[in-house]
């Protein structure tokens, strides 16, 4: 089945790190309690200072986001370990994030915990759009149309089925790794 | 002979992951199932980690194996915040089903739960005998890292203790969740950088420079997913704290670990702490071979370099101390596992003796150890901690993160308003301590010191003699 996902894109700049992602006051919530996972996408990027990004990621009294696509520059998630980032990203909604680059451990969590797609571009797309503009990620042809233009992105190769599956337990049962749940 | 050695040449942190993958050889790229010595979780991502181990192996699961396991409350401890204190509840808990002997909890009480009282306040102690402070300072202090091992902890400084000559990198909860049930994680081999040192530091001049003059050197994304080895005649200067300050910052350069080939010092310290604290005494180093494959390379003469910063917004964006003489601070910081060992305050104490610091200055043990040594510690008949406080420090005796990470608005030190500071932590993203509109610049303690006495980005060097 062909997979695609399309939504209005929210832009970011280079260096994205996991405090601005998901500011430290908000890791006391433990994500693998429902409702305070729900809470954690209710402060996805609320980090990010206001003069540079007056268009908020989630909007008042939400815990969603309308952003499934996130376009970043440069090592995006730097920063520390928390897995907290790529959970608040998933639970407010985000499918994909387009960057340049990213942090290793940011990278790493997005593919065990199979909440995002980290897909990297091969151009600096933050420099052709802008929040709000409609995206479409092609996952089998690997691309990326933002405004009309087709832009190729980097395949995401061993990593992608991980995400498929879920998350590395998932992907360890079904490849035998690990034993089936009881 | 040993086995590992030749005919394969390989970086230390290939040798290690061969090891502990069974293999003869592994090099760069190559993804590999390794056999974890120790785990290590703290209060923030220790929660998470269990839910992920119970959702996927079963509330009635095992962990793999409870000697291997470390947990050490750390991050947001002397707060009122509810949640904070029950994520510590929710560790001892864990602790006591799983019976894990090194859990070192905040309170004796075994089936007690954690409030952090506020009337007591943040400067008198407020812990039980167990508790040690921030974790990757007390982790090889306890002796739980030993050279050759293989450690994996949910923090992303964890690379720390790559000073002991092992592999130690920062993981997820996800990942930490998989190795509670299995003690394995698939790993990617990473290529190795070399900086091989030469010479002494000069007078002045602190480990955290060495560290901040680098990251300036390849940017703060410049060690991504790489392996940062130490190496070089300059190694042998350092003592012990020193290469932690250094291996603690690999990760404020993106890279996966940073690691010292170990050495006489470093058997000297792991051998002291794991017969004091009577964990596992015995461990295999791997020795440096000749002729490595390196991505690259580079010497640095140690003796050369000055006091060094990173500006406000990343560890990478360099400058010299004298360069930055009309920046006006409003706060300085000392403490955090990078800059808040007790060698770190005996520097500060060099600086501010018989002064008095000119703006707030706030002072933050990283570990319990640092409190007791800090009070022993006497010149002429003063201890090290009267000489601070004389200085007008604010010195807490709550071990902890602290505001070095923000944390909940009533942390101690935490930056609540937009202020400029200059602090000896690791980290200066925005709101990194606490506003998204503070300033955060990172220096040595002896820069931190001198700053705090003049208001301003100050050379230690001018209070140094
Ligand atoms: S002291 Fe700071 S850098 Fe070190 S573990 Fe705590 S929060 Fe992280």
């Amino acid at each position: 089945m062909a997979k695609r996902i399309t939504s209005p894109v929210y832009v970011v700049g280079d260096n994205i790190d996991t405090d601005q992602i998901i500011p430290a006051q908000y890791l006391t919530l433990v994500p693998t309690i429902p409702d305070e996972y729900e809470k954690l996408g209710s402060y996805a990027m609320v980090g990010l200072p206001d003069d540079l990004y007056p268009s908020r990621f989630i909007p008042e009294n939400s815990s969603k986001t309308e952003y499934k696509i996130v376009i970043a520059g440069k090592n995006f998630g730097c920063g520390s370990s928390r897995e907290h980032a790529p959970i608040a990203l998933g639970a407010a909604g985000v499918e994909v994030v387009v960057a340049e680059s990213y942090a290793r451990i940011f990278f790493r969590n997005s593919v065990a915990t199979g909440e995002l797609y980290p897909y990297e571009s091969r151009e600096r797309l933050l420099d052709v759009c802008r929040t709000g503009d409609l995206a479409t990620v092609d996952f089998d042809n690997d691309t990326v149309t933002i405004n009309d233009h087709e832009f190729t992105l980097k395949p995401m190769g061993d990593v992608r089925p991980v995400i498929e599956a879920g998350g590395i337990f998932n992907y360890a049962r079904q490849t035998g790794m690990i034993p089936a749940k009881a | 002979m040993d086995p590992w050695c030749t005919p394969f040449l390989m970086t230390l942190t290939e040798k290690i992951l061969a090891r502990a993958s069974g293999r003869r050889s592994v090099g760069a790229g190559d993804n590999v199932w390794v056999n974890t010595d120790i785990l290590l979780t703290h209060d923030v991502c220790g929660p998470g980690s269990i839910g992920v181990f119970k959702r996927e192996f079963g509330q009635d699961a095992k962990v793999f194996d409870p000697k291997k396991i470390v947990i050490i409350p750390d991050h947001y401890i002397f707060t009122s915040d509810r949640l904070s204190n029950r994520n510590v509840d929710i560790l001892r808990d864990f602790a006591k089903e799983q019976a894990l002997p090194y859990f070192y909890d905040v309170i004796d009480d075994p089936i007690g739960s954690w409030t952090f009282s506020p009337e007591i306040g943040q400067l008198k102690r407020q812990y039980g005998s167990r508790y040690q402070g921030v974790c990757h300072a007390a982790l090889p202090k306890l002796g739980h890292a030993r050279p050759g091992e293989v450690l994996f902890g949910t923090d992303s400084h964890t690379c720390m203790a790559g000073a002991f000559g092992e592999f130690a990198s920062g993981i997820g909860n996800t990942d930490a969740g998989f190795i509670l049930g299995t003690g394995k994680l698939l790993v990617k081999v990473p290529e190795t950088m070399r900086f091989y040192l030469e010479g002494a530091l000069p007078p002045g001049v602190m480990a955290k420079d060495v560290i901040l003059w680098v990251i300036g050197d390849i940017g703060f994304d410049g060690a991504t997913y790489r392996a940062m080895q130490w190496e070089g005649p300059g190694v042998s200067s350092l003592n012990m704290d020193d290469r932690m300050t250094i291996a603690n910052m690999a990760i404020e350069a993106g890279g996966k670990n940073g690691i010292f080939p170990a050495d006489a010092a470093t058997f000297a310290y792991v051998d002291e702490r794991t017969r004091l604290n009577g964990t596992k005494a015995d461990y295999d180093p791997v020795e440096l071979d000749q002729d490595q494959k390196l991505v690259f390379d580079k010497v640095y003469d140690l003796s050369k370099l000055e006091p060094t910063v990173a500006m406000h917004p990343n560890p990478g964006n360099r400058a010299l101390a004298k360069e930055l003489e009309n920046v006006k601070l409003d706060r300085a910081y000392i403490g955090s596992c990078t800059g808040g060992k007790a060698s770190d305050f005996v520097a500060f104490a060099k600086v501010v003796k018989g002064r008095h610091v000119k703006i707030d200055t706030y002072g933050v043990p990283a570990t319990s150890d640092v409190v007791h040594e800090l009070k022993e510690i006497r010149w002429d008949s003063q201890s090290i901690w009267d000489v601070l406080v004389d200085a007008g420090v604010q010195m807490t005796e709550n071990a902890s993160c602290a505001a070095c990470l923000g944390g909940p608005k009533d942390t101690f030190g935490r930056l609540n308003a937009p202020l400029t500071c200059i602090s000896a932590t690791n980290r200066n993203f925005p709101g990194r301590m606490g506003s998204k509109e503070a300033k955060v610049y990172l220096a040595s303690p002896y820069t931190v010191a001198a700053s705090a006495l003049t208001g301003r980005v100050t050379d230690p060097r001018e209070f140094l003699n």
